[in-house]
């Protein structure tokens, strides 16, 4: 008996996205990443073309994050300085890009000026010349003056921006016009939120093969579930044609798993659950590993140990 | 959702008229207009206007002129068919074959030759058929022939033969039962189309009566309509009810979307 063909055919192709410019497209990066293009599901080589695999961006941040010391020592004393800790994750963890956070402008943290923030890119873009991911610091007001300057120190550099949302869209999509940049579309685990903010940029005149989808993150054990679900909606919608989804997708995973008590808290507090300088690393590499499944392009990894497993899964799964 | 704008057809005066004078325009403005209200394809009959292959071509190049939306040739003469699809610059769907088993092979052997797609009409040698069964069996006829000549679901458009609603009142029901069952022949199953002004025809009530009907074919599993895609209350009827079958994804701005 003639075993049954059942593939799946796709009608449609995910969106080619290029971040970073060259000398040549008037940048000063070493290198361009491309993300998307696909025709079929995650690893499904068999089915479809995937010409791009994931890619994973070192989480940088313009001050030292909240995070437990057993979680920074790994990473090492760079934590401390943007420029430094960039450099880091691209020698030595072998990063594709840096994902850098203005979480030192928060109003209600250290309040750095938009000023302070644009420095700090234009060190990172010194220091290292794979492309950049630059998000403000998740205060609305604060992030339109913070992005604008941003914007500006990394003019011509195809920076992806984060992030546009129903409230902000219109001064996110004037930022990257006028300096070349590309948009991280942000909706808050919300599937119709995330297609309305689509539309909401295509209505702006913003191209939407410009656009990588956010739709937040959940880290492993709070809401992970929800958050792969819709990325594997969205993807399934961009391959049977809805030109409105077919965006490449991103997910926050170091940013979200440093906020969850596993990833946190001491050998002290969960006896049983082993050494926390293990465990952080773990639940991110696990909650990573999950989301490559579901459809995440672009990855944000801290821990090198954690970087390391993501890239051998990928490797692994296209083997 | 597969729209197939329905106003280049020399059964409109109009058209007629520019066809037998060539005057390019009219053609031109029907397909710039209907492309612009979301058609995805633009159906070009020539009737009774002319029986000349190069009037037909001319019609299809004239359109191809202004827009560059896909082609619905809607003829089923061999001989003229073979000449016109030759200008089509993308792949057309051809409108329309029967279940009529000498007159089926040539036509979906042109559509295997040129990568078209061919809309199925599920008539046979003894004519429309009035039962949901018989429609299925004349699809049943249809897909079976397409497929061994190498055309996959996406290039069958199934056509249940819509019946018009003022003297024809039980049709419709077997029309809706019909279209649930041509779903079944495949996965992932082919296209079902109708030529849906048909249901009003007559009637006083036009529009009403072909948007709840659209709405109802959707339901039962229709993803395209041969129609007037200038209605925008009927294509709104059609996007809305695909949201409701959960076959696109609800976002506010939904029908502004596809008017971009």
């Amino acid at each position: 008996m003639e075993v049954p063909d059942v593939k799946e055919k796709w009608t449609a192709r995910i969106n080619e996205v290029t971040i970073g410019a060259t000398k040549d497209k008037g940048g000063t990066r070493g290198k361009m990443i491309t993300v998307g293009g696909h025709t079929t599901l995650p690893f499904m080589t068999f089915e479809g073309e995937i010409p791009h695999g994931p890619v994973i961006a070192g989480f940088v941040s313009d001050v030292a994050p909240d995070w437990p010391d057993a979680v920074k020592k790994g990473i090492g004393k760079e934590i401390g300085s943007p420029a430094e800790w960039a450099q880091k994750n691209v020698k030595e963890f072998g990063v594709d890009m840096i994902s850098l956070k203005m979480i030192g402008a928060d109003p209600h943290g250290k309040n750095k000026s938009p000023s302070e923030c644009a420095k700090v890119v234009e060190q990172v873009l010194k220091a290292v010349d794979v492309p950049l991911a630059i998000w403000g610091c998740g205060d609305e007001k604060k992030d339109n003056l913070i992005l604008s300057e941003c914007s500006q120190a990394a003019k011509g550099e195809i920076c992806l921006i984060g992030s546009a949302k129903q409230s902000n869209y219109m001064t996110i999509v004037a930022i990257c016009k006028a300096d070349k940049h590309k948009i991280i579309s942000e909706a808050p685990v919300d599937i119709n939120i995330g297609k309305q903010v689509n539309i909401l940029l295509q209505d702006a005149g913003y191209d939407l093969k410009d656009v990588v989808m956010y739709q937040t993150t959940a880290a492993l054990g709070y809401g992970f579930d929800y958050v792969y679900t819709i990325l594997e909606r969205c993807r399934n919608a961009g391959l049977k044609g809805d030109k409105l989804m077919a965006a490449p997708q991103l997910c926050d995973v170091a940013g979200e798993t440093y906020r969850v008590k596993e990833a946190l808290a001491d050998d002290d507090v969960l006896p049983g659950w082993g050494k926390l300088e293990k465990r952080g690393p773990m639940w991110e590499a696990a909650c990573a590993s999950g989301y490559l499944q579901a459809g995440a392009d672009i990855l944000i990894l801290a821990h090198p140990t954690a970087i390391a497993n993501v890239r051998a899964i990928i490797q692994d799964l296209f083997a | 959702m597969i729209i197939i704008g329905e106003r280049i057809n020399a059964g409109f005066k109009d058209v007629k008229k520019a066809v037998q004078e060539k005057d390019g325009e009219v053609l031109k403005m029907w397909a710039k207009k209907q492309t612009e209200a979301g058609a995805h394809y633009l159906d070009v009959c020539i009737g009774t206007a002319s029986s000349k292959p190069e009037d037909l071509c001319w019609m299809v190049e004239t359109v191809q002129e202004a827009v560059d939306t896909p082609i619905s040739l809607d003829i089923s003469k061999i001989a003229l068919l073979k000449e016109a699809i030759k200008v089509c610059r993308k792949p057309p769907v051809i409108n329309s074959t029967t279940a009529v088993a000498d007159k089926m092979g040539p036509i979906i052997e042109v559509a295997a030759k040129f990568g078209a797609s061919i809309i199925g009409i599920v008539m046979d040698e003894e004519g429309s058929p009035y039962t949901a069964d018989k429609r299925v069996e004349n699809a049943g006829k249809i897909v079976e022939k397409a497929m061994e000549a190498g055309l996959g679901p996406d290039q069958i458009f199934l056509d249940p033969i819509v019946m018009p609603l003022n003297c024809m009142q039980e049709q419709a029901a077997e029309i809706l039962k019909a279209i649930s069952q041509f779903k079944l022949f495949s996965d992932p199953p082919c296209h079902i189309t109708c030529g849906l002004t048909n249901v009003s025809n007559g009637a006083k009530h036009m529009n009403l009566i072909n948007r709840v009907f659209l709405a109802m074919c959707v339901a039962n599993g229709l993803d395209s309509a041969i129609c007037n895609v200038m209605d925008t209350e009927l294509v709104d009827t059609f996007l809305t009810a695909e949201l409701i079958m959960n076959k696109s994804i609800y976002a506010d701005s939904y029908v502004e979307a596809f008017r971009k």
